[in-house]
């Protein structure tokens, strides 16, 4: 499962689909599991209303949680040793996201990934890097 | 966030990796993930997010007896001063790193203290003044040993961020 230093170069990439069409009804089971209830996630007469969006939109962590699928997938579980991202975009219900990890660099046991999730107008959601061991 | 007792608990790990839509048995299947290398269950990589269900005061879930100021017959159960945040209560989510010191495995009890970082003001295009800060939380297995170190990033809005 994990990843050999010895098959990896600089530019490597790993892509997948993190979900299509995006339901509300998972970002109502994020909120269950997660534990974070803020109504802009699953209340659309509040979210219209009060907050003054459209429509409901993700948790950044639904989607930090979705990529680090697409990272554990790459590099094997329990491999990785840094995971941080900003989230340059919101994520509607609705949206497709693709997610990719490209080598950065392959020092000491280690690799330097950069990490970036796109939604289906291409539009970068989440940006940010991990490190993982590698054999 | 200051969480006293935080369980890893296998119910939890597999609720929350079916959210992220992650079906690896490595979280689902005890006699699946004994034969891995990492020897037992173990959490997700965002998964100490979900401690917030075990801060007796996070104020992002409904509590008995309090006020909630989601929707019910009207827009929202509380009148709130109109504080800006862009993200209905307490702002938005700018930022999130970890760093792991190893991975939680299912039995583990950690606990969470968390410590504010730095505070810091931006002219947003879309949404007005930004102000951002930072807090950093560490959490320790029941060894008092360092498991996960975990900054988040909050950003305050002036208005909802434009959608244009």
């Amino acid at each position: 499962m994990a990843l050999k230093a010895a098959n990896l170069k600089v530019g490597d990439k790993h892509t997948e689909r993190l979900v299509e069409d995006l339901k509300r009804t998972q970002i109502v089971q994020y909120a269950g599991a997660s534990g974070d209830y803020n109504p802009v996630h699953t209340d659309e007469l509040f979210t219209k209303e009060v907050a003054g969006y459209p429509t409901v939109f993700a948790h950044g962590m639904l989607t930090m949680g979705m990529t680090g699928r697409m990272l554990t997938n790459y590099v094997g579980d329990g491999r990785l040793t840094e995971y941080g991202v900003r989230f340059t975009s919101q994520v509607w219900p609705g949206d497709t996201l693709d997610s990719t990890a490209t080598v950065a660099a392959i020092h000491d046991g280690l690799v330097d990934l950069e990490v970036s999730t796109v939604n289906q107008d291409g539009v970068e959601v989440l940006k940010g890097s991990a490190q993982a061991r590698v054999d | 966030m200051a969480v006293g007792k935080f369980p890893v608990e296998a119910g939890h790990v597999m609720m929350f990796a079916r959210s992220v839509g992650d079906d690896n048995q490595i979280y689902y299947d005890a006699d699946y993930a004994a034969a891995t290398e990492c020897g037992g269950v173990v959490a997700p990589p965002t998964f100490v997010q979900a401690s917030a269900q075990f801060d007796p005061d996070y104020f992002l879930r409904p509590k008995v007896g309090e006020p909630w100021f989601g929707s019910g017959g009207s827009p929202t159960g509380v009148k709130r001063e109109s504080s800006g945040g862009g993200g209905g209560g307490g702002g938005l989510h700018a930022e999130q790193r970890y760093v792991y010191h190893r991975h939680p495995k299912v039995g583990d009890l950690l606990t969470a203290t968390t410590k504010p970082g730095k505070t810091w003001e931006k002219e947003g295009r879309r949404s007005g003044k930004l102000v951002f800060s930072e807090t950093v939380t560490e959490y320790r297995d029941q060894n008092g040993e360092l498991v996960v170190t975990a900054t988040g990033v909050g950003v305050r809005t002036e208005r909802p961020v434009d959608q244009g």
